[in-house]
């Protein structure tokens, strides 16, 4: 019964999407090197759906301290800055279910479609949003 | 190793196994000599930490003893005394179990909206029903991938996972995620499902109804998935109704028990929905493991039946009774009173428990029972006089979840105990007197 699916699938193309690169380079490292040096591209990923909850945007401007978004917050994710009245948003221990944005009375919330977020250091720039 | 180990009364990591008499496991004196097989609670072979003694006679398995508790989390404990509202708890409850991860917030959500008076609106139920199947679908596809594997057959293991990928897509569409999909609040649900969405979730069905023959044909008409599952971890239904076997643990023996037919909740009513045993399928049930596949992989088709007819008869109207959280919190935080939530889980059925008081933001009492508490008492049946190559398979067979199993873990000046009977029902009696107050 298997034999024919197993031929089918001999001649046609893999199901996944290869990432970073579409080939294998020799060293991993060395082609992320190049990425940031501009000399090599990332093979895209799959493209995400428009509803999907990746990493938090945060509109300053829009934000009126009204801290409901660190009350709903499961990960206790959100900071408050008592002094401007504002929000620090500790993007590491997010859990990524948007309540938040979900709550935000003003809109200044959002969930982008952004999702390569691995980083070595859980306080790195990359994964702090105020 | 002998029969009896020597064991280190000091030993902190695995305590003595509590010599008890078997229930069940023959363990007539015969001839040959009688082994333990410790397996976990770390083991190569084992997805999740438990600790499964076997006692073999050369290939033959006499007897085995199940312990757990070593995967025990306290996420109740989390929910009930850490000061956390009702909303950030019910993410809690979708971590319960990462495949089951609409099941648990399903059956939360029911259990604070009864406790609470929340009425959903008809949209909201038909809207969780059709994320709920769809879950159904990527378990049930997911479990039948795990089977070949353990049988050695990983050609279908990876046939199968790759067709499972297109639900998770479609789940991913409807909701944001592939898994903890944070559909449901109390009240209704997040996200509504948008017209220009409805072709894409058709055509995903109709992807999976055609394909389903052609599992059905890799799974059942292969003579090494027979060969290895026919008659192998039997499980008789009356011993399945004994061991309160649920989901297709307990189908697969011919026990027509499913919660959406017996006590049908949100919008099931409407679908009618039966429970399925292998007579759907032409075969007499035998309760082994041939029988699970083939009541899973039919499930899948009832759950395309499902979405169909509930895409069909969509209702219209609002999503949630309550758009504004503030006053969802305030809401939540005057209710008094307590609600069971039920909801049948890829694996079985799934019952919480919640008890609010009013004013308290966080519940009194939240009580969690996963399928797979109720399925691990048929392991001792169904292992009985098997061989020891089969292990992997009947241990898999009842699709076991053991981090969300693990739901008490007693710990007293810092040793490990085991309640007896009398105990337990004291600490009950203590409870109950506590939450009279």
């Amino acid at each position: 019964m298997i034999f024919k699916t197993l031929l089918s699938q001999a001649l046609s193309r893999p199901a996944t999407n290869k990432f970073p690169a579409k080939y294998m380079p020799r060293s991993i490292l060395g082609f992320l090197a190049k990425v940031q040096e501009g000399k090599a591209r990332i093979h895209p990923p799959v493209p995400v759906p428009p509803k999907f909850r990746g990493k938090l945007a945060y509109d300053r401007e829009k934000c009126i301290g009204c801290q409901l978004c660190i009350r709903v917050c499961p990960a206790k994710v959100i900071e408050f800055l008592p002094e401007v009245k504002k929000i620090r948003i500790h993007v590491a221990r997010c859990t990524f279910c948007a309540q938040c944005v979900d709550a935000c009375p003003t809109n200044a919330l959002s969930a982008t479609p952004e999702f390569l977020l691995a980083d070595t250091d859980r306080n790195s720039p990359n994964l702090i949003v105020e | 190793m002998k029969e009896k180990r020597a064991q280190d009364p000091n030993d902190p990591v695995l305590p003595a196994v509590e010599e008890r008499e078997l229930v069940y496991g023959g363990l007539e004196a015969g001839l040959g000599e009688v082994f333990e097989v410790p397996i976990g609670p770390i083991h190569p072979a084992l997805k999740e930490p438990i600790r499964l003694t076997f006692k073999v006679r050369g290939e033959r398995i006499v007897g085995v003893q199940v312990r757990t508790g070593f995967a025990h989390r306290g996420i109740e404990f989390m929910g009930m005394r850490q000061g956390r509202n009702l909303i950030q708890i019910l993410y809690l409850s979708e971590r319960i179990c990462g495949i089951c991860s609409i099941s648990h917030p399903i059956a939360f959500t029911q259990a604070v909206e009864r406790a609470a008076g929340i009425e959903v609106p008809p949209r909201a139920q038909y809207i969780r029903v059709i994320i709920s199947e769809l879950e159904r679908i990527h378990s049930h596809l997911l479990w039948a991938g795990v089977a070949a594997h353990e049988l050695g057959f990983d050609t279908l293991l990876h046939l199968t996972w790759r067709v499972r990928e297109k639900v998770l897509d479609i789940l991913e569409e409807l909701t944001g995620n592939r898994i903890n999909y944070a559909i449901p609040i109390f009240g209704g649900v997040r996200r509504d499902i948008t017209p220009d969405q409805y072709p894409k979730v058709r055509e995903a069905l109709r992807y999976y109804r055609g394909l389903l023959n052609e599992l059905l044909d890799a799974f059942l008409r292969d003579p090494t998935v027979e060969a290895r599952t026919r008659g192998v971890g039997i499980l008789e239904p009356k011993e399945a109704e004994e061991l309160c076997a649920v989901g297709p643990t307990a189908r697969a023996s011919g026990l027509r028990k499913d919660v959406r037919q017996d006590r049908p909740y949100l919008a099931y009513p409407d679908f009618e929905v039966k429970a399925i045993t292998p007579e759907d399928y032409g075969l007499t049930p035998m309760g082994d493991v041939y029988d699970k596949i083939v009541v899973r992989l039919l499930e899948v088709g009832q759950s395309i039946e499902i979405i169909e007819k509930a895409l069909d008869n969509m209702p219209d109207g609002e999503i949630t009774s309550f758009p504004k959280i503030p006053a969802l919190l305030a809401h939540l935080k005057k209710a008094e009173g307590e609600g069971l939530g039920w909801h049948e889980a890829p694996r079985g059925e799934v019952i919480h428990y919640v008890r609010l008081v009013s004013g308290e933001e966080s519940p009194l009492v939240w009580k969690v029972k996963a399928p797979t508490y109720s399925n691990l008492m048929s392991w001792y049946p169904m292992f009985e006089d098997q061989e020891v190559a089969d292990i992997p398979i009947i241990a898999a067979c009842i699709d076991p979840c053991i981090c969300c199993m693990d739901r008490v873990y007693l710990v007293r000046d810092g040793k490990e105990e085991i309640l007896t009977k009398e105990e337990l029902l004291r600490l009950s009696w203590e409870k109950t007197r506590r939450m009279a107050r």
